[in-house]
């Protein structure tokens, strides 16, 4: 009763909050526009939508920088998504997908698929990469239940480890074997959103948008669910259910994004937590935050890569290591998160 | 009894340990086996050399100036190179297994080997002009640096042992992430060279080489050999090795560095080649018991022939291209710890 009233109270003094988060994803996606390499003044910005008259700059905002903003935000957004979903279900606070072998087994499918669709287009590689990473996901589930302490944090950030550097060797193993793939591949396998054009975009949004609201509409369930499986089971949740539908949008969402962006790690471990300190325990809350949020904080990562070593650029997938280990370690190290 | 122990007394010093039984057996059978794949190594390749011809020349009776070019140039070096790696990373696992006490703490896990990793990378790409004999060093100040990082965040009140674990992995995204941006923008010679040996190869090594990878390796090998004695008593516990007069901090230091000195070498020389830290000792476990006076040698000979046998494999299973050794250890290994993590119940 008295859990219901106090989230019925930060229900209306959130909005304000989500308010501010929409206007800073705004910001971040004005910035991911005009920031880079090439100088885009905001006069350029505005005639490349209402006065369109192919420049070079118009042609950079329209073909480069705005496919690249609309990735990021959907990518950062997913992969938040995916981490809180991941968190609630398992009770783990170090579940991301990048850290639990999902992104890698979905990396492994899409580069095997390489070889064998030469043409393939990026549907295909979206149906291989939920293959990677259901598999995956199933695997290090299956390992971690059956060590010593069950599925506890140490016991799933191990399989995760392992089953990321099995799958990631694989892909190099493949990427060695057959020069071709690399040549095409190479750049998207570090984890980047630079260079997707606007129909791989529309392409894909699909599988985004069914996965968000798929986690969206699980919400509530899963606040129920982080609670423990004893006590949904007892207030007459079927936990399986909600497991497995948890998992179907953890898969589209990390599957979607391996797609489009290659292994990203990290958001899904970051952002939940940055959420959860602002808004507490609702899942009706964390869930929209860390969506908003994964976006800007790719959205930012992405215009740091870009301005880090001009006039090249670092792949993002490696900016968010440097950016997010150091939070996984102050998570173990003073979270007390290992008993 | 099945195995029955051998037991070994020294009047000075005043040193005694039991062994097991089958120490004798499996030390031969495994350095029979390991012969077998170093001549296996030696004769494959895409110019096959007979067997008894590759015994001729290493015994140089024979001098045919080809076979003679190919074996002593080519094959010989990399093959040594595999074969100290092996030991080196083997006994190195096998040492922070101990320290420990987890059975699932490796170098390549923890990332002590990407910390040697980023150093090494560091030094061919920034200062190729530096003599390649300072590699190991720079290496083994990468590898200490990491190890040094994870204690002072890990290793505090109880239960550090898996943080220690989990910290390690996250240092290793971390340092890892970071060798990557420099391999990704650094000047494009070295950056290939650089490449070749992230992923941990024995491809193309040369003599010289061996000559800088082979001094560290015996010293460190001698000291862990030495100090097996406190090894042994480590594996009773903290409480237990006090009790027992040992100083724990001071013992505890020494180890982690004669562990990081092996690993860190045969990652400057090799690259990261994952995962043999943690299988080696556990087989030889499996084989010998836990008395490391015994246990050290046959790890080393185990990790020799795990190193040795993926280079053969990796050159043979999908030749003329070849697969990096570390890939093939990584293909192995990664499986082989998921089944010691539902094991360990």
């Amino acid at each position: 009763m008295r859990t219901k009233q106090r989230s019925k109270k930060t229900s209306f003094s959130l909005i304000i909050p989500f308010t501010i988060a929409l206007l800073v994803l705004g910001l971040s996606f004005f910035g991911s526009l005009i920031l880079g390499v090439a100088d885009i003044s905001l006069a350029d910005l505005y005639d490349a939508f209402y006065n369109f008259d192919n420049s070079t700059e118009h042609l950079i905002i329209r073909t480069l920088r705005l496919p690249r903003a609309i990735v990021a935000v959907m990518v950062g957004g997913a992969l938040a998504m995916a981490g809180c979903l991941m968190q609630g279900i398992t009770r783990n606070p170090l579940a991301d997908p990048g850290i639990l072998g999902i992104n890698s087994g979905a990396a492994l499918a899409v580069v095997s698929a390489s070889l064998f669709f030469r043409d393939g287009n990026l549907t295909t590689f979206a149906l291989f990469a939920f293959l990677g990473a259901g598999i995956s996901a199933i695997a290090v589930y299956f390992f971690a239940s059956r060590s010593k302490q069950g599925l506890s944090p140490l016991s799933l950030t191990l399989a995760g480890a392992a089953i990321t550097v099995f799958t990631s060797s694989l892909t190099s193993g493949i990427l060695i074997i057959n020069q071709r793939t690399l040549e095409e591949i190479r750049f998207w396998l570090a984890g980047a959103i630079a260079g997707r054009d606007i129909q791989l975009v529309t392409q894909i949004l699909p599988y985004f948008i069914v996965g968000f609201i798929l986690a969206l509409a699980l919400s509530r369930q899963i606040s129920i669910l982080s609670l423990g499986e004893e006590t949904a089971k007892g207030l007459g949740q079927n936990t399986l259910l909600i497991k497995l539908l948890a998992m179907v949008a953890v898969i589209l969402l990390a599957g979607a994004s391996v797609a489009i962006a290659g292994p990203v790690g990290f958001i899904g471990l970051i952002m939940p937590h940055g959420v959860r300190l602002l808004v507490g325990n609702d899942y009706r809350w964390i869930l929209p935050f860390s969506l908003v949020g994964g976006a800007i904080l790719l959205l930012n990562a992405d215009i740091i890569a870009r301005l880090i070593i001009q006039p090249q650029e670092v792949p993002v997938g490696l900016i968010l290591p440097i950016l997010g280990a150091p939070f996984f370690i102050y998570l173990i190290r003073w979270k007390t998160i290992t008993r | 009894m099945k195995n029955p122990w051998l037991i070994i007394r020294f009047q000075k010093p005043p040193v005694s340990f039991w062994l097991d039984g089958r120490l004798p057996k499996v030390l031969l059978i495994l350095t029979l086996s390991l012969l077998l794949v170093i001549i296996i190594s030696l004769v494959q390749g895409e110019y096959y050399i007979a067997p008894l011809e590759v015994v001729k020349t290493l015994l140089r009776l024979d001098t045919n100036s080809d076979a003679q070019f190919i074996i002593n140039t080519l094959r010989l070096p990399r093959t040594l190179v595999a074969l100290l790696v092996g030991v080196g990373l083997a006994i190195a696992g096998c040492i922070m297994q101990t320290i420990t006490r987890n059975p699932l703490a490796d170098p390549s896990i923890i990332g002590i080997n990407a910390g040697a990793g980023l150093t090494a990378v560091l030094f061919i790409v920034i200062f190729p002009n530096l003599p390649i004999a300072l590699l190991p060093i720079s290496a083994f100040v990468g590898g200490l640096l990491v190890a040094g990082a994870i204690y002072l965040v890990a290793w505090q009140g109880e239960n550090s042992v898996i943080r220690l674990v989990l910290v390690g992995i996250g240092f290793n995204f971390m340092v890892f992430a970071i060798t990557n941006i420099i391999v990704t923008f650094g000047n494009i010679n070295s950056v290939s060279q650089a490449l070749v040996w992230l992923t941990g190869s024995v491809y193309g090594k040369t003599n010289a080489q061996v000559l800088i990878l082979l001094p560290w390796i015996m010293i460190f090998m001698i000291i862990a050999w030495i100090m097996s004695k406190e090894l042994n008593s480590l594996n009773l516990g903290e409480n237990l090795s006090i009790g027992l007069g040992l100083p724990l901090g001071k013992v505890q230091l020494m180890l982690l560095i004669t562990s990081v000195a092996l690993s860190s070498a045969s990652v400057a020389i090799a690259g990261t080649i994952g995962f043999v830290g943690l299988v080696a000792p556990h087989m030889a476990r499996f084989l010998v018991g836990n008395t490391h006076q015994g246990l050290i040698p046959v790890t080393g000979l185990m990790g020799g022939l795990l190193v040795v046998g993926a280079d053969v494999m990796g050159r043979w299973l999908f030749s003329p291209t070849e697969l990096p050794c570390g890939i093939v250890t990584a293909i192995i290994g990664a499986p082989y710890f998921l089944f010691l993590l539902t094991k360990s119940r």
